[in-house]
């Protein structure tokens, strides 16, 4: 199967350092404390915030840090064959810990020892790529609960098809077979706080494609940051009036 | 950029869902003509100032590409939307089209219509798909003139009428391929179209001879009947392969009945090619035998055998069917099951080489003139086509591809593609064994050209300081080769140690060090599989600057290698084994008789010599070893002198020699117990044993049981590691659980593999990505396999050919044996030459044989009266003959003196 043609183009016509088209939106929620819908190309996720608050478990209880906490569900609609999904299946769970580590490692749980935060995400449109548009909207909606981070993760997925490395993997070439890179970055920092991959790659070309998934990382984090510079400009504006 | 999404309904395992894809259109997609002053041009690939630029229909790529192929079709667009269709109707149409939109020396231009913001058009209700996709066609074609403004004519060939009138109306202009060629004016051009179906018609009604209108062959079964019978069993699937030797008779191996389905006659192969995936059903049993008789009886051709060089092999030998009804025995009846074809899954049809059949000459000349095509590989029918050069035709051979074939005609039509060159000239027919065998012989390309490092090269001082690479040029190599050999590959030393030892070595031309993984230069040597050796020419995988030059190791030059070297004791025993990249610098190039000629010359105690003969010792306990462990030491006609190198790591790619089953051997056993020899043929062991006992009171004897040995066996083929079990792995003619070599990566690609994988294993370099994708491994061994094969099989034809015309013009006497007995004669295998033929006791009108009587159990042939007999293995003196009983199809023929 050709999924980069000799033009250079691929399946779905971008090149193959091209990310899909990615929009968020600020605050879809309005219970929970912070949320955001985050879009790349088809794949639509909507995270919800719940926190800091009290420990509901006391015996999770920690005395220097916040407990946080993740649930990640994918919406029966969200693939196009409706299947039922059984809730806490191998897949979610593994999806559920691997979002609350990656958060973990950016949010300042010392400063709320005693609390616990909820983060909820759901995937309402798979079309691959799914884990980096959840911690992509996770890190929106943390920012819009207000939670202190060190910096802002965001992620994205790199893979490698007839020999080229490709940004963004959508759920075609996902299910090509082909090695497919989950990185998750703290930009500011320049540190990486999740690595996954699933296949084979040799060393040298998983450089290359890590770099081109550093790159992707790094437009969403500037694309994210000026989400929040507008939210921030309009909360700014509201309480001027 | 735009960003738009389009929706796709798809089936997909019997279930209709709903597919949703994203689709970017995009504002940088370029025209590809360099005098475009809005594109960016840099990768323009139309000419300077062309006056037209043609743009194709999707039927026009389908049906015309031998024309688009010929270099006067120039400055084309080739939409991406196309390319699609192409692609889902005729992968090997899309490949071909492909190669000539990457070939930099056609201006084919690639247009991505598809994504281009201006060019992309969406569905429209009502509109089937074909009708968008026509639409969507005429848009990019108006789209190229109003970019492009009015110094250029933007043409649209199409050869749909329904498209055509619609661009008219449009304002596009619009031609079909007909009359855009003929507005060329190449006459030659015209033989290259494929003609429309619709002519064909018109032409069918003119001609109303009644034997034309005869339905011929019966209707081939639709695709979802044949679909529903093979699910049931009633039908049977499998690839068609027709008997070499009569090409009435063919062969179906189908897995559903675990056998081979015979085919017999024209009517029952019901217009399938060799190669062709058919679809079989079953003739009832007692039709079985009956179809045989039928076959000869309605052949028109005749069908006797040829004579050609010995097999060598079980594939090569032509294929017998037991019992083939020479005796009438109710039992010969249910042996086979024979069947008809129904149906064609997948054709095979390519390109054919061959002749016309002679034919008068039309009254009048330059007109359109229908003439048959004779192809030369005998498997396949005559076919149809027209000319208007006939006369530049008739003494060429030509190459033609099969269009179509429908059930009113015997033969298929095709089309004229190109001309090879004269009859019975020494290079066309040396061309024409290439092209049979699908080897290319083409030159490089400038890419593969590209890779290679700058002339003149020698050893540079990186090479010598690099740590993996050892520096041996002080050691005395040597190399042992055929008498003017310019690709030597390897390179051996043998030197005493102090503590009575010997280090041996053996340097191989480090390959891998000028060919990379994934560059070009790899890619067209691992196409190309293995280097061909013709009698009077070499076809090498790689390019001459390397084959003979910087990978050749020879004399007193400094060549990188890559070496072996083991320590061993005088009784051959192993003491230690390294593997290392190095530079060495030879110091004999010998050919095998030089060698041998040191070696008996006692007088002569150089150091050259007496690492020669240590050598030639340490060989022979080597092999004596071996034997001992029970490899097979087999004979084929041709004799050579080769030198063993084993290696028995175990690597990814190997070569397994798959153990001959009990029926390939039935031939040899009937043969040697007719002569009252006993086999043992239970392992190789046992076989290799029973062989060295064969001797009789001629001193052929042993030579020649060894020869009808071979050809039981089946060749070794090359397999990738992942695909077997273990038990899979045995090599059974060198009795090895695990066999590779690696001497000869100029010429093999496999010991390009090998190579990699050796230096990966010691660390030198890292393993390419490659060698982690198991299909994509075992494509490239399947790949060395057929082009192996095909390699020998042009061997084979180009040393028949020569055989050919060197009896043309001096018929020979000489002595032959006798190798198989049939009803109306035997065949001889003739030593001195090295071919084997039938010669025939009776002629072939009067049928079974008349006064002969068969022996088969004695595998004796008598005359009834007793007064002469000719039994197995019997010397017989032979006259051989060029003949021609067909024309433009020499043979040679044997009889008996």
């Amino acid at each position: 199967m050709e999924y980069v043609s000799p033009e250079g183009l691929r399946l779905d016509g971008r090149r193959p350092m091209e990310m899909r088209q990615i929009r968020a939106e600020i605050g879809a929620v309005s219970k929970a404390d912070g949320s955001a819908v985050f879009e790349m190309g088809n794949t639509k996720v909507i995270a919800a915030v719940y926190g800091p608050r009290q420990v509901q478990n006391k015996s999770q209880q920690m005395n220097d840090q916040a407990l946080v906490r993740c649930e990640y569900s994918m919406a029966n609609f969200s693939t196009g064959d409706r299947m039922r999904k059984p809730k806490g299946d191998r897949r979610s769970t593994e999806i559920s810990l691997v979002i609350r580590q990656t958060m973990e490692a950016c949010i300042l749980t010392h400063l709320m020892p005693h609390s616990q935060i909820d983060i909820f995400v759901q995937v309402l449109q798979a079309d691959g790529g799914t884990r980096s548009a959840c911690i992509n909207a996770a890190t929106l909606a943390l920012a819009d609960a207000g939670i202190p981070m060190r910096d802002l993760v965001t992620s994205c997925s790199a893979g490698y098809l007839n020999s080229t490395p490709l940004l963004d993997l959508n759920y075609v070439e996902d299910s090509a077979g082909g090695a497919d890179v989950t990185l998750g970055i703290l930009p500011k920092l320049d540190k990486v706080t999740l690595l996954q991959m699933d296949s084979k790659l040799p060393i040298d070309i998983l450089e290359n494609v890590m770099q081109l998934a550093i790159e992707g990382c790094k437009a969403v984090a500037n694309y994210i940051r000026e989400i929040l510079l507008e939210n921030t400009k309009q909360l700014e504006y509201r309480r001027g009036v | 950029m735009l960003h738009n999404k389009s929706f796709v309904k798809k089936t997909k395992a019997g279930r209709v869902m709903k597919q949703v894809r994203e689709h970017y259109l995009r504002d940088d997609i370029f025209c590809g003509a360099p005098f475009c002053k809005v594109c960016d041009t840099s990768t323009a690939r139309l000419s300077a100032s062309p006056s037209t630029i043609l743009v194709l229909d999707t039927n026009v790529v389908l049906h015309q590409i031998d024309l688009l192929e010929n270099l006067a079709i120039d400055d084309v667009v080739v939409l991406s939307i196309v390319l699609e269709e192409v692609k889902n109707k005729n992968l090997s149409v899309y490949n071909r089209i492909r190669a000539i939109c990457s070939n930099t020396k056609r201006n084919f231009f690639v247009f991505s219509n598809e994504y281009h913001r201006d060019t992309y058009i969406k569905e429209m209700s009502g509109e089937t798909k074909n009708d968008r996709n026509d639409r969507a066609i005429r848009v990019a074609t108006q789209w190229y003139q109003n970019h492009l403004g009015s110094g250029v004519k933007v043409l649209l060939i199409t050869n749909d009428k329904e498209n055509k009138r619609k661009a008219n109306e449009e304002g596009i202009h619009a031609e079909t391929v007909e009359t855009y060629v003929k507005s060329l004016d190449q006459p030659d051009l015209l033989d290259l179209l494929v003609r429309p179906s619709e002519d064909v018609d018109m032409e069918e009604v003119e001609d109303l001879r009644p034997s034309k209108r005869k339905v011929i062959y019966i209707e081939h079964k639709p695709m979802s009947e044949i679909t529903s019978g093979l699910h049931r069993g009633i039908y049977h699937q499998g690839k068609l392969r027709v008997n070499r030797y009569n090409p009435f008779e063919a062969y179906v191996g189908s897995e559903s009945i675990g056998d081979e389905i015979i085919i017999y006659g024209r009517s029952n192969m019901n217009r399938a090619f060799d190669g062709d995936i058919v679809a079989v059903e079953l003739l009832p049993q007692d039709q079985w035998q009956e179809e045989k008789s039928l076959s000869i009886a309605c052949g028109d051709e005749d069908e006797d055998e040829d004579v050609h060089l010995a097999p060598n092999s079980a594939d090569d030998a032509p294929r017998t069917i037991p019992q083939q009804g020479s005796s009438g025995e109710i039992n010969a009846v249910s042996s086979r099951p024979s069947g008809r074809i129904v149906g064609i899954i997948k054709r095979n049809w390519h390109s054919y080489c061959g002749s016309l059949e002679p034919m008068p000459m039309p009254a009048g000349s330059g007109g359109i003139v229908h003439a048959l095509f004779v192809s030369k590989d005998r498997r396949f029918p005559k076919i149809r086509i027209q000319t208007r050069q006939l006369e530049n035709l008739l003494d060429k051979r030509i190459v033609v591809a099969v269009d179509s074939w429908d059930r009113q005609s015997r033969y298929p039509s095709g089309h004229y593609v190109r001309t090879i060159g004269e009859i019975g000239d020494r290079d066309t027919e040396s061309e024409v064994v290439l092209i049979e065998n699908d080897i290319n012989s083409r030159p490089f390309s400038s890419q593969v050209l590209a890779c290679l490092p700058p002339l003149p090269w020698s050893v540079s001082s990186e090479d010598l300081s690099n740590p993996i690479r050892q520096d041996l040029r002080n050691v005395r190599v040597f190399s042992v080769d055929p008498p003017g050999c310019k690709d030597i590959d390897d390179a051996l030393h043998c030197s005493a140690l102090p503590n009575g030892n010997f280090e041996v070595g053996v340097h191989i031309a480090d390959v891998t060090n000028f060919v990379h993984p994934g560059s070009p230069l790899d890619d067209e040597a691992s196409q190309r599989g293995t280097s061909v050796y013709l009698v009077e020419r070499r076809i090498d995988m790689l390019p001459k600057p390397l084959t003979e030059d910087i990978c050749s190791l020879r004399s007193d030059v400094e060549r990188l290698a890559f070496s072996v070297i083991w320590e061993m004791t005088p009784e051959a025993d192993f003491v230690s084994s390294r593997f290392t990249k190095s530079v060495i610098k030879s110091s004999a190039a010998m050919s095998y008789v030089e060698a041998q000629a040191r070696m008996d010359d006692s007088r002569l105690m150089d150091p050259l010599t007496t690492d020669l003969r240590n050598m030639n010792s340490l060989a022979k306990k080597m092999r004596l070893r071996r034997i001992e462990r029970g490899a097979l030491t087999l004979a084929s006609a041709e004799v050579k002198f080769q030198i063993d190198t084993e290696t028995h790591d175990p690597l990814d790619i190997g070569m397994r020699h798959p153990t001959p089953t009990k029926e390939m051997l039935e031939p040899l056993l009937r043969t040697a117990a007719a002569i009252g020899l006993h086999l043992d043929v239970s392992t190789s062991k046992a076989m290799a044993d029973s062989l060295d006992h064969a001797v009789g009171d001629d001193p052929y004897f042993n030579k020649l049981i060894r020869i009808l040995a071979t050809r039981c066996m089946s060749q070794a083929v090359y397999f990738c590691s992942g695909e077997l079990s273990p038990p899979e792995y045995h090599h059974y003619g060198l009795a090895a659980p695990l066999y590779t070599h690696f001497t000869s990566p100029i010429r093999r690609y496999a010991d390009v593999i090998v190579h990699r994988l050796l230096a990966a294993s010691l660390g030198i370099v890292k393993l390419p990505p490659i060698f982690q994708d198991r299909g994509q491994l075992t494509g490239i061994s399947d790949n060395l396999n057929y082009r192996h094969r095909n390699a020998q099989m042009a061997g084979r034809a180009s040393v028949e050919l020569h055989t050919l015309i060197y009896f043309r013009k001096r018929p020979t006497d000489t002595e032959a044996r006798i190798v198989k007995i049939r009803s109306n004669g035997f065949f001889v295998f003739v030593p001195k030459y090295g071919i084997e033929g039938p010669v025939y006791l009776t002629t072939r009108s009067e049928k079974g044989g008349g006064e002969w009587y068969i022996d088969e159990q004695q595998q004796k042939i008598k005359k009834m009266d007793g007064s002469i007999s000719y039994s197995i293995l019997q010397s017989v003196q032979i006259h051989m003959e060029v003949v021609e009983p067909q024309p433009n199809r020499p043979k040679l023929q044997l009889s008996l003196i």
